[in-house]
């Protein structure tokens, strides 16, 4: 597909902006992407959490598909749209739903993506834990493993360790 | 005893005071902001029970609207709450210690945040006593919490430990030098943020900042804390350094003293006047130019802000009358001080 703006040059960044409610969608090539500052909104820190997520913003395809079927929080009837809209999440549920549509804003934001800090008494005791829960530490372990058996050369155990994760996952 | 506020602790020529606060939020309930009246009531009544439970006659609890405009904008001039707090207090309720060291805001942007404060520097005490009333509210209540995301807030800016840690900087010299706007410039490279604690927007009255750390996610506290000590010490220096070079000046020395003679004798004082000239005699004060003590200061700045000259008169007065009360005042104490080195 050709740039849209100048219908030269292969199109490589596909922009998706949401203004009022109404989303459009531009296909257009790197510079003419620059030119027109849409580079700026990725890297721009500074730009309160309103603007950041109420701005343009790329997706890929899988996730625009995603985006097509008008998933809400179950807990406080938020679609992403309407966290986008109010630069506020509606409740904890919020991200859990939309944990993947999240990552790069907190990326933005922060720098980082994961916590590293004070953990709740919810989590510390493993009978509240959730099968969710339990499965990704289960998952976390086994790749530290992985790295290990990687970094040793034991390519015989990392190879049955990736299938261990794979099955799990 | 002294607030806080007024107590002059460690680094006190330079820090005022040291902020911790923690947002949390309840899990059973949306954010304050997809909550009706009686959802706000709920969760305040909630957190009150828990905190109030085993510490009766610790904390009391204030529901914001019960308050006078002027009464709530004072408790925001003493930095007890933020003063987007005191904008719409429709729901909103204060758990407030006696010694308003601790204070917990209900249905602020969060459901709950807890900020605890100290005269001086003195980020791991505050951190301490906020992480201990922390774990005792986590007991009895289900934070919402997430494991790859920490404590969930209604903005995902505070992600993460959902932490704020501030020091109240006094920064005369480096204002005067011009240096502000560099210093802004590295420490948002640091992962921290600078900017004025009286006043709207970027201005500074009496050159007094609040520096803070901006990120809350991968980060532990004990790491945002030590880097924002770290980055406070190596204002306070250049302060200091910047304080003596200036004060080599007589002009500058001739500015502290006549500064001192006005609040002395003037009968009319605005706000603005009296947070330059407080500011030039808290240099003085520093630099042991006067023997005023640093507490009677620091009382002033705090006790001298517009609603609270307003509160403690019990009415609302109007600018004139407020710029003569604290005239009055400001004389009354610095004169009273100079009779009690006397005696
Ligand atoms: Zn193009
Ligand atoms: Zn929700």
């Amino acid at each position: 597909m050709l740039c849209q703006n100048c219908g030269k040059r292969e199109a490589g960044t596909h922009i998706k902006r949401v203004v009022n409610g109404e989303t459009s969608e531009s296909h257009l090539c790197s510079e003419c992407a620059s030119a027109l500052g849409y580079s700026d909104v990725f890297s721009g820190l500074g730009f309160g959490f309103k603007e950041l997520l109420g701005g343009m913003f790329s997706e890929s395809q899988a996730a625009q598909n995603q985006l097509a079927i008008a998933e809400r929080c179950k807990k406080c009837g938020n679609s992403w749209h309407d966290i986008v809209r109010d630069g506020k999440v509606g409740c904890a549920d919020c991200y859990r739903t939309f944990y993947d549509k999240l990552v790069p804003t907190l990326q933005r934001i922060h720098g980082r993506t994961h916590h590293n800090g004070k953990v709740s008494r919810i989590v510390t005791s493993e009978e509240t834990k959730t099968p969710e829960q339990l499965k990704k530490e289960k998952i976390d372990s086994l790749k530290k493993q992985l790295d290990e058996a990687v970094s040793v050369q034991n390519f015989e155990l990392a190879a049955k360790l990736r299938d261990e994760i794979k099955e799990i996952g | 005893m002294n607030k806080w506020y007024i107590e002059k602790g460690d680094q006190g020529d330079i820090v005022l005071s040291t902020r911790i606060r923690f947002a949390r939020n309840l899990d059973a309930y949306a954010f304050p902001s997809k909550l009706d009246l009686a959802g706000k009531k709920a969760v305040n009544e909630t957190v009150r029970d828990a905190v109030t439970r085993d510490n009766s006659g610790t904390f009391g609890y204030i529901e914001m609207n019960s308050l006078t405009r002027s009464q709530a904008v004072s408790l925001a001039e003493r930095h007890l709450i933020s003063p987007e707090f005191t904008t719409n207090r429709d729901g909103r309720a204060l758990l407030l210690t006696q010694d308003e060291s601790v204070s917990i805001m209900l249905c602020e942007e969060d459901h709950i945040r807890l900020q605890v404060m100290k005269s001086g520097l003195a980020l791991n005490e505050a951190y301490d006593i906020a992480n201990s009333i922390d774990n005792m509210i986590d007991a009895k209540l289900h934070y919402a919490f997430d494991e790859r995301m920490g404590y969930l807030t209604q903005c995902p800016t505070n992600l993460g430990t959902a932490m704020r840690a501030s020091v109240m900087l006094h920064l005369p010299a480096l204002t005067a030098l011009g240096r502000i706007p560099g210093i802004s410039a590295t420490v948002s490279k640091l992962g921290l943020v600078i900017r004025g604690a009286y006043g709207e927007g970027s201005s500074s009255k009496g050159s007094i900042y609040q520096l803070s750390n901006q990120i809350t996610l991968g980060i532990t506290e004990q790491a945002a804390i030590a880097n924002l000590n770290a980055i406070t010490m190596q204002i306070i220096t250049q302060e200091r350094a910047a304080q003596e070079s200036l004060l080599k000046n007589p002009v500058q020395i001739d500015k502290i003293w006549r500064a001192m003679g006005i609040l002395k004798s003037a009968r009319l004082l605005s706000c603005d006047e009296f947070m330059e000239l407080i500011s030039l005699v808290r240099v003085g004060v520093a630099q042991n130019i006067f023997e005023t003590q640093m507490e009677k200061v620091n009382e002033l700045i705090v006790m001298m802000q517009p609603a609270t000259v307003n509160a403690s008169e019990g009415r609302e007065l109007d600018p004139s009358e407020r710029d003569s009360i604290r005239a009055a005042k400001v004389r009354e104490t610095l004169l009273r001080e100079k009779e009690d080195d006397e005696l």
